[in-house]
């Protein structure tokens, strides 16, 4: 049972990393326009072609 | 798909292009280190292609250093460095391209839903972090003893259980706790008091275990409670979020500005600025400010946004003008009569807002549900705590940890979903057939309408004429060759109905209001009205178009709005479901007849001003009837918001379309008894999802009531009951 002792915060600690990526995600705004990302990802111009010509 | 989608005709955008916009540095926004920005409202995206084309556009203007397109919400947020002047600029560019610009103002905006919004999703992000960790830990606990694990494990475990339990609590919880907090202090109570001290006690109790070393804790029960919740929380935020906004867009759209005229001085003043006897001009494609009288220049004006009519009347000096009509064909100058805010549309949207206050009123089912639920449930837990302690002499302790199990396993989740996922599996459903449903409770309040009221034009009919029977094709050619170079409606019709090839046609006049002319093979054609050929003017009841080439004698065409091809049989099928079906039209009472006996409609009434159709729906409400409009035009606008649930096509006017609950597409009139089955269907779905969660009720709450109920069996109790409400909704899907 010794095992759980650093299993149990092992596998909380991987929570807590996705955990805090859901939530970089929200911050960054990725949630605001789900319509648009879904459409934007049908245009075949790259992000930085679209920036610069 | 990268082409433009015109709202406008072809030929008014030619005619716009050149003309530059101009007063857009008065929205404009500047942040501490120099940078400017501006919120846009765009009309005419409809794919990603028009994303594209508008960033990359936009990309291409030195100063820029951000252009994002919002495709949820059509807002285009800039920001740049340099003038404020340079806002004028970016929205010539995106009109040049086809799009329709208006300003936002984001003061308009109630930030505060969006935060909202944001917020509930952060909770529920942490809400679902937590149930899966605790989740790994219960299942151990529930599946031995203590005596199988040790006293030690099982208390390292509880103890774990409480580290993630109560700063999720804590953290996810505050929205039930603030709207809790809110009721109580008003002196009532609602959905989330009990729901709040369910979690609390659930949560108090399993700490008192945990230090007593006792042998059940409860924490895995609060948490999922909390993340069921949260997630038809956030199912029921976005579904309103999106009716508001659309809401937010129309105060918007009577933003803008006016060209005024003072001496030689030309200059733009907001829309809201103007004060009668202001002198205003008015360009070709440019919408009336305000209401007004024509002072030089005539035209023809597209007034549909105010009597649903089709064709543009001529209009010439000393003429009344109403705000929001489109001038078409020449440049007018107009004085103003009234404000702005006094003006016609102003009226409309003031109707408008009576009818959305009376809207407010309405009780969603879910909050009747809570109606009843709260009290029942709290009445409940307390015969409970006094069944064991007073009558049962159980001691005092563990009489009240039997209340709070009560509480706990009375599964408020599954009534906290049973409207929620059934709403955003009919939306999604429906959107799957093109039909967009803009109010969250748009279902209940269509499932429960018993009277339907169609406007004619562009409603039952297609809106716009078409060309009525058979003429010889050298006639029809050269009339469309003519017709081609013209907006006016007729023009478009006749040349839509005429698919060869083209005649060239020199020197093409266009005179405002009498026709076309032009020259072919040395002949002068002509394309207008009766007398604009050569003829005396003869009253008809049919529109008319008539073709004169040289000296010949003129040859008519004739048109007509025509019923939409499954307008009879979806009134037939309405009619069938027990509905009864009003047909209310700004049109001439012998047309309005004539229509409503195409269709099978007894009760037809013409001549229908926008306040007679609000005060006629008024009258039918006031006799109990629950009514579903159905309309598309500016003057339908008032009664849309006014009738219980309200549908425009997607034809429809903006503002008919943002006062509609549900917006349907294409050309049939089918989307209306299609969206009145799903509704039907998802009412029968929730109350269904209701029963259920009785049933759970009736199961659980005994055994509660007893004093058997372990922590596992809460926890199936409550995602069981969960899961088969989902599961129920997801019929829906199949049907």
């Amino acid at each position: 049972m010794d095992v759980l002792l650093y299993l149990i915060p092992v596998a909380l600690l991987l929570g807590l990393i996705g955990l805090g990526g859901f939530i970089w995600s929200l911050k960054s705004g990725q949630y605001e326009d789900l319509d648009g990302a879904a459409r934007r990802i049908l245009s075949d111009a790259d992000e930085e072609e679209m920036n610069s010509d | 798909m990268a082409q433009p989608h015109l709202s406008q005709p072809p030929g008014d955008q030619r005619e716009l292009a050149p003309q530059k916009a101009s007063g857009y540095e008065a929205l404009v926004k500047e942040a501490g280190d120099g940078e400017k920005s501006i919120e846009l409202l765009i009309s005419g995206v409809h794919c990603g292609g028009c994303i594209q084309k508008i960033e990359s556009a936009l990309a291409d203007e030195k100063d820029i250093s951000a252009a994002r397109l919002n495709f949820s919400t059509r807002r285009l947020s800039i920001s740049w460095q340099g003038e404020n002047a340079h806002a004028n600029d970016f929205v010539f560019k995106i009109e040049s391209l086809g799009y329709g610009v208006q300003g936002f103002d984001p003061a308009l905006e109630k930030l505060q839903s969006r935060e909202d919004e944001k917020f509930l999703l952060l909770c529920m992000g942490v809400a679902g972090f937590a149930m899966g960790n605790i989740m790994l830990l219960s299942v151990g606990l529930w599946i031995t003893s203590a005596e199988e694990m040790g006293a030690s494990t099982r208390a390292f475990l509880h103890w774990f259980s409480a580290l993630i339990a109560l700063p999720t609590v804590l953290f996810s919880g505050r929205p039930f706790f603030y709207s809790a907090l809110g009721a109580l202090k008003k002196g009532h109570t609602n959905m989330d008091v009990p729901i709040s001290l369910a979690v609390i006690l659930a949560c108090a109790m399993s700490l008192h275990e945990l230090l007593t070393h006792g042998e059940h804790v409860y924490f895995d029960s609060a948490v999922m409670l909390l993340f069921f919740l949260l997630i038809g929380r956030y199912l029921d935020t976005r579904a309103r979020r999106s009716a508001r906004s659309s809401a937010t867009d129309l105060l918007s759209t009577l933003t803008g500005f006016a060209t005024v005229i003072e001496g030689d001085d030309l200059h733009k003043l907001p829309i809201s600025a103007l004060r009668p006897k202001m002198i205003v001009r008015v360009t070709t494609g440019e919408k009336f400010p305000a209401d007004g009288i024509i002072e030089s220049g005539q035209t023809e004006i597209d007034t549909s946004l105010v009597t649903g009519e089709t064709l543009p009347h001529a209009a010439q000096e000393q003429d009344t003008v109403y705000a929001g009509t489109l001038n078409l064909s020449a440049p007018v100058t107009v004085r103003v009569s009234k404000a702005a805010e006094e003006s016609l549309l102003s009226d409309i949207v003031r109707l408008m807002e009576k009818a959305g206050q009376g809207q407010a009123r309405y009780v969603r089912l879910a909050d009747k549900a809570a109606k009843l639920y709260t009290p029942v449930v709290h009445t409940l837990a307390l015969a409970a705590f006094l069944l064991w302690w007073p009558v049962l002499g159980l001691p005092w302790q563990e009489a009240l940890l039997i209340a709070v199990t009560v509480l706990i396993i009375t599964c408020p989740c599954a009534l906290g979903l049973a409207v929620p996922v059934v709403q955003v599996l009919a939306t999604g459903k429906l959107m799957k057939e093109s039909i967009l449903v803009k109010a969250g409770d748009a279902f209940e309040r269509l499932a429960g309408v018993d009277t339907v009221i169609l406007d004619k034009t562009g409603t039952l009919t297609l809106g716009r004429p078409s060309l009525q029977g058979v003429y010889a094709p050298e006639d029809l050619q050269l009339a469309a060759s003519l017709a081609a170079h013209s907006t006016h409606p007729l023009s478009q019709a006749i040349a839509g109905a005429y698919d060869g090839p083209l005649l060239e046609i020199g020197t093409i006049q266009e005179h405002a209001g009498k026709g076309l002319e032009g020259i072919y093979k040395k002949q002068t054609i002509k394309l207008g009205s009766q007398s604009f050929c050569g003829e005396n003017e003869k009253t008809s009841d049919q529109i008319e178009l008539w073709l004169k080439r040289g000296e010949d004698k003129p040859i008519c065409f004739t048109f007509q709005d025509i019923l939409k091809e499954d307008a009879k049989k979806t009134v037939e099928h309405l009619q069938k479901s027990g509905l009864d079906i009003h047909l209310l039209s700004g049109d001439r009472q012998e047309v309005v007849d004539k229509i409503a006996q195409e269709v099978g409609i007894t009760q037809a009434l013409g001549n229908q001003k926008p306040d007679e159709k609000f005060a006629y729906i008024e009258t039918l409400k006031s006799q109990g009837k629950s009514i579903l409009m159905v309309g598309d035009g500016l003057n339908d606008a008032p009664a849309l918001s006014l009738a219980n649930i309200s549908m425009a096509p997607g034809t429809a006017i903006d503002m008919a379309q943002n006062a509609a609950d549900i917006v349907f597409m294409g050309d049939d009139l089918k989307p209306v008894l299609t969206a009145h089955r799903t509704a039907r269907f998802s009412n029968i779905l929730v109350k269904q999802n209701f029963a259920l969660a009785v049933l759970y009720n009736i199961i659980a709450v005994p055994i509660a009531f007893m004093g058997l109920v372990t922590p596992m069996i809460a926890a199936l109790a409550m995602s069981g009951s969960s899961l088969i409400v989902i599961a129920n909704s997801f019929r829906l899907t199949k049907n």
